[in-house]
């Protein structure tokens, strides 16, 4: 066990690593909210957690995973690389002409999906998805990732509502609460309060975790695919945007910041 | 010959999705708290298949997509306006644009075409959708005229593809012979041959342009009428043999005019095959209105009643 949980923070350390040569290759990229779910991906794909199939992506057995937060998912994309979803070499073309990893992820990517990047869908698919699943009695769980700013569009509402009506306890959602959204923090913009109270409200079961934390994380999400009791599943994962990056971390416009290639490589060479 | 008793558009195509879904158990109905008489068989007979996703338009696409994503083929029905408008980004970016790269059959039924919520007003009024579902690349856009085409519409669900089914509230007379017509070709002649005046319309505008046939005849003036029940694929080629040597060619909808609906289609189709006969779209003028009145009285207001057609049409033919 102890070997694992290194193994999986030497995981998360390189995919850190490798978003921000990502960044570096496309300054376009959404750096901040792709570094605050470094660790999330990396539990989910290294940790065990997902079943997946590299080189059939779309395998009737595989675990659905949306990535609602697309923009904020780049950090998947050394991941993906690294199992076997495509080569590593994609990687150098990021946001290329003829590459197919964009500034935004679509589902011309191998491991994704569904249609990302705007706000406010996936979560309404993956319960299509996760109520299609439960009638054809497949054996397999739904996750969906989005961020905690995105729980601001009003169709997620609708489709909590339909979830736990449903007791669709196949679904399991993670946010990725790092509590900053393009203009500022949210709690500032339009505030959720106790998000944990809110969705239990709905009648989710909720589970609050340190984001960034691969030990408690995976035994969360462990934890969560096991656990059937007729409730839709939600974590939420506390996160800090810009995730160890000097000046980008926690600081309200860190959205749409970017961070200078001296700095990158300065902060490649010391950690 | 007994004449045909008109029945609900809806419940014709209802009743035969209950009949695919009494042999097929890859179907699911989604509905968005909106109901009919057959939509209680179904939920009788098909409880697990039935989903009702209450009054919430956008879950009612975002939910179809993930069933199709699963691979079901998925019915989703709503009130016209409501399902093209209040969900259009879902219908976008979840069917339009998922639906390039994965497989997906999902058919929107949209009922209440037009004016046909007659007293409910423009919220429930629907004078833009065939507009703007033809905006989006991946959707075949289906108008049904009466009872039997809305049945036949099922016959263009199968496989993979995005539709949007757009049916008449109101029960309307039944129009021309079923048999008669290839289905595939996306329109039907409806009367007449080789006219003075061909009028092309769709949906409920199909019945005024036969009442305008009469009305011209009396005058001396001979008409064709085509009903446009595909708005994305029809035989361009056979619909312009229909028209091509009349005096004037109109386009009759139950839509805003020169905003992209059947006038768009039909000044397409005549620029494509360089015909320069004379074309008047005949369509409700731009605006909203809140004033009360039947049917006809509010074709009436709006520019689009049988006697402002027929205006419209002789003074085309007079300039």
């Amino acid at each position: 066990m102890r070997n694992d949980l290194i193994f999986l923070r030497e995981k998360a350390n390189w995919v850190w690593r490798r978003t921000l040569e990502l960044h570096r290759e496309a300054p376009e990229i959404r750096i901040a909210s792709s570094l605050s779910a470094v660790e999330i991906f990396s539990v989910l794909y290294y940790g065990g957690i997902l079943t997946h199939f590299s080189h059939k992506p779309l395998h009737p057995d595989r675990d659905r995973l949306i990535v609602s937060k697309g923009h904020g998912s780049i950090c998947m994309y050394p991941i993906l690389a690294d199992l076997g979803f495509f080569p590593m070499g994609e990687l150098h073309r990021v946001c290329r002409r003829g590459s197919f990893l964009g500034g935004i992820p679509d589902p011309v990517i191998p491991g994704y999906e569904t249609v990302n990047g705007s706000l406010g869908h996936g979560l309404g698919v993956a319960t299509g998805i996760a109520l299609g699943c439960a009638h054809a009695k497949r054996d397999c769980a739904v996750f969906v990732v989005c961020g905690d700013g995105e729980l601001q569009e009003g169709a997620n509402w609708e489709a909590i509502m339909f979830a736990s009506h449903h007791r669709l306890d196949g679904l399991n959602l993670i946010v990725d609460d790092n509590a900053i959204s393009m203009l500022g923090r949210t709690a500032e913009i339009v505030n959720h309060g106790d998000l944990s109270k809110r969705l239990n409200a709905f009648g989710w079961d909720v589970t609050v975790v340190d984001g960034h934390n691969t030990q408690e994380l995976l035994g969360v999400f462990f934890e969560m695919k096991a656990r059937h009791k007729g409730q839709p599943k939600a974590i939420i994962a506390k996160t800090i945007k810009g995730h160890r990056v000097p000046g980008l971390e926690n600081a309200p416009l860190s959205h749409i910041m970017s961070v200078k290639p001296d700095l990158i490589d300065e902060l490649l060479r010391k950690l | 010959m007994t004449a045909i008793k008109p029945l609900p558009m809806r419940d014709a195509l209802l009743s035969r999705i209950l009949e695919r879904m009494d042999a097929q158990s890859d179907i699911f109905f989604v509905t968005a708290d909106f109901g009919s008489p057959v939509i209680d068989l179904i939920r009788e007979r098909h409880p697990d298949r039935f989903i009702n996703v209450g009054i919430a338009e956008q879950n009612l696409i975002n939910v179809s997509a993930g069933l199709a994503l699963e691979g079901y083929s998925v019915f989703a029905y709503a009130i016209a306006p409501f399902i093209t408008m209040r969900c259009f980004e879902q219908i976008r970016v979840n069917l339009c644009l998922l639906s390039q790269v994965r497989k997906m059959n999902v058919n929107l039924i949209g009922v209440g075409a037009g004016y046909s919520y007659v007293v409910s007003g423009p919220t429930h009024q629907c004078y833009e959708d065939i507009s703007i579902m033809r905006s989006l690349p991946a959707i075949e856009v289906l108008s049904a005229s009466d009872h039997r085409m809305s049945a036949r519409l099922l016959d263009r669900c199968s496989g993979v593809g995005i539709r949007y089914l757009r049916l008449d509230a109101q029960v309307l007379d039944v129009l021309g012979n079923d048999a008669d017509y290839d289905f595939s070709g996306g329109f039907r002649s409806l009367h007449g041959g080789q006219a003075d005046v061909a009028l092309i319309a769709t949906g409920y505008m199909c019945h005024t342009a036969m009442k305008l046939v009469a009305r011209l005849g009396d005058l001396g003036i001979s008409a064709s009428v085509d009903d446009m029940f595909n708005l994305s694929c029809f035989n361009k080629g056979a619909l312009i043999d229909r028209v091509k040597s009349a005096r004037l060619i109109v386009s009759m909808e139950e839509g805003f005019v020169g905003r992209g609906g059947l006038d768009s289609v039909v000044q397409a189709l005549l620029r494509d095959y360089r015909i320069s006969t004379r074309y008047i779209p005949i369509g409700v003028a731009p605006g909203y209105s809140f004033e009360l009145g039947t049917r006809h009285e509010l074709h009436d207001n709006v520019g689009i009643g049988e006697s402002a057609c027929l205006e419209s049409i002789l003074s085309a033919l007079a300039n």
